[in-house]
């Protein structure tokens, strides 16, 4: 209809397995969970699907399973969802955080977890606290499952870890250890629905005494891809998150980012802007941490 | 290759025959003769194509036509009560919030998936809310105070 001669087909499948087999059977067929990226692309002609695979009847990417040992959340799952869902809201704040920010109500109500990692933007507000608090994805593929590190999944802009082929079928947290807790914020210019300039997400875990014992520290929209920082986790840990352990942190978050120039802000800007959020995602987090 | 879609449309059954990329928001205007769901951006933006999708509110220009499949769709026309008005209506007409109307529609139904899960929400919350639905006439201070008068209105009824 969009492209008049249109071939592109629309297909449900009811399992995995038949979603393989679809999109087996259809080289270049593209995967329709939310639609808020995808069909915003179809329709400026920057994506032409021989199908669109719609997995919201696939019972694992709607579901979000929690168990003794961590949450397992559908790749097809809405924000809306996730973001009420109360054991995530207790365990993940910062996850929440970030998922909460994506677009308007009416995009809260269709964009998924899936969606905002396969769509690859250095800029995924859901993303950085997927990483900070250690998640990996599954991935299903015709020759069986496979698991990779959420940090590891988005490999340049646009760009994943998926073959052809393959899905992703949902996203497993590890539960938070004993006074761990995570945060995440990112800076726009205005206060609603807009792309990151840059954005931190933080997880840390303290000791009964309130010695920080592990830290994550992940930035975004500074480089190619969201960035784990392992030297401003080192930073934190050890310390009690003191001004001198937070302004360390910042510094080699600013090292390791590698930002471009572009509308939303100058690489230096960002460098600057990843740091200073380094410090106050970090404080947001330690003081969650100390409540449990 | 048009395929035969079979969905609930404002709490009755319907049946449609769309194209497998045509979107929700042009099934409802051409295949079903539903043109109170406007179309703005097309894009996701502006929230001028608002309809509930088993009760949630979403763009449906961000919507295949063939997902509607055994779901339900309520849309601008399924809000009123037959000829009486729902309480959000009587309230845009009562403090003018609208003038040229075309994100109406939208604003309308988005405030009705709001109160149907938060029947006494603050201003900001409603502005937070509605922060998807973009209107260029009224600059907003008026919708928001009908959607709080309906709000009020709809909980002095039910008490």
């Amino acid at each position: 209809m969009l492209h008049g001669m249109t071939t592109t087909r629309y297909e449900a499948p009811g399992t995995v397995a038949d979603a393989l087999s679809v999109m087996a059977a259809h080289p270049g067929a593209m995967i329709l969970a939310g639609g808020t990226d995808l069909l915003v692309q179809y329709q400026a002609g920057l994506r032409t699907p021989s199908a669109f695979v719609d997995v919201k009847r696939i019972p694992e990417l709607m579901a979000i399973e929690a168990d003794a040992s961590g949450v397992t959340i559908g790749a097809a799952v809405a924000a809306a969802d996730i973001c009420a869902h109360p054991v995530i809201r207790a365990w993940w704040p910062g996850l929440v955080d970030g998922v909460q920010l994506i677009g308007s109500t009416q995009i809260q109500g269709r964009g998924s977890l899936g969606g905002n990692l396969c769509n690859g933007s250095p800029a995924a507000d859901a993303t950085g606290a997927l990483i900070a608090s250690g998640a990996v994805a599954h991935i299903a593929a015709p020759s069986g499952v496979r698991t990779v590190p959420v940090e590891q999944f988005v490999l340049a802009p646009g760009k994943t870890a998926l073959a052809p082929g393959e899905l992703l079928v949902s996203v497993r947290l590890p539960k938070p250890a004993a006074h761990t807790a995570d945060a995440y914020q990112r800076l726009i210019p205005r206060t609603e629905m807009d792309i990151a300039v840059a954005s931190v997400a933080v997880s840390i875990t303290l000791d009964p005494s309130g010695l920080c014992t592990a830290a994550r520290v992940v930035i975004g929209a500074v480089a190619p891809t969201l960035l784990l920082v392992p030297e401003a986790g080192a930073a934190l840990a050890g310390t009690t998150l003191d001004a001198a352990a937070l302004e360390r942190a910042a510094l080699a978050a600013s090292a390791a980012a590698r930002p471009i120039d572009d509308k939303r802000g100058t690489a230096a800007y960002r460098t600057t802007v990843v740091g200073v959020l380094t410090k106050r995602v970090a404080a947001i987090a330690l003081s969650r941490a100390k409540e449990r | 290759m048009k395929l035969h879609i079979d969905t609930t449309l404002n709490q009755e059954p319907a049946e449609f025959l769309c194209a497998p990329d045509e979107t929700l928001l042009s099934a409802l205007r051409n295949e079903l003769g539903l043109t109170g769901t406007k179309e703005g951006c097309g894009t996701g933006d502006c929230g001028a194509c608002s309809v509930l999708l088993d009760g949630r509110v979403v763009a449906s220009c961000l919507v295949l036509a063939a997902e509607v499949q055994g779901r339900s769709v309520t849309t601008i026309e399924g809000i009123a009560s037959g000829t009486t008005l729902h309480p959000l209506q009587t309230a845009f007409l009562k403090e003018a919030a609208l003038q040229c109307g075309v994100c109406t529609p939208g604003f309308i139904v988005a405030a009705k998936a709001l109160l149907d899960v938060n029947p006494d929400p603050t201003e900001e919350q409603v502005r937070y809310w509605l922060a998807g639905n973009l209107c260029r006439c009224t600059g907003y201070d008026k919708i928001v105070r009908a959607v709080l008068d309906a709000a009020a209105d709809m909980r002095s009824t039910r008490a």
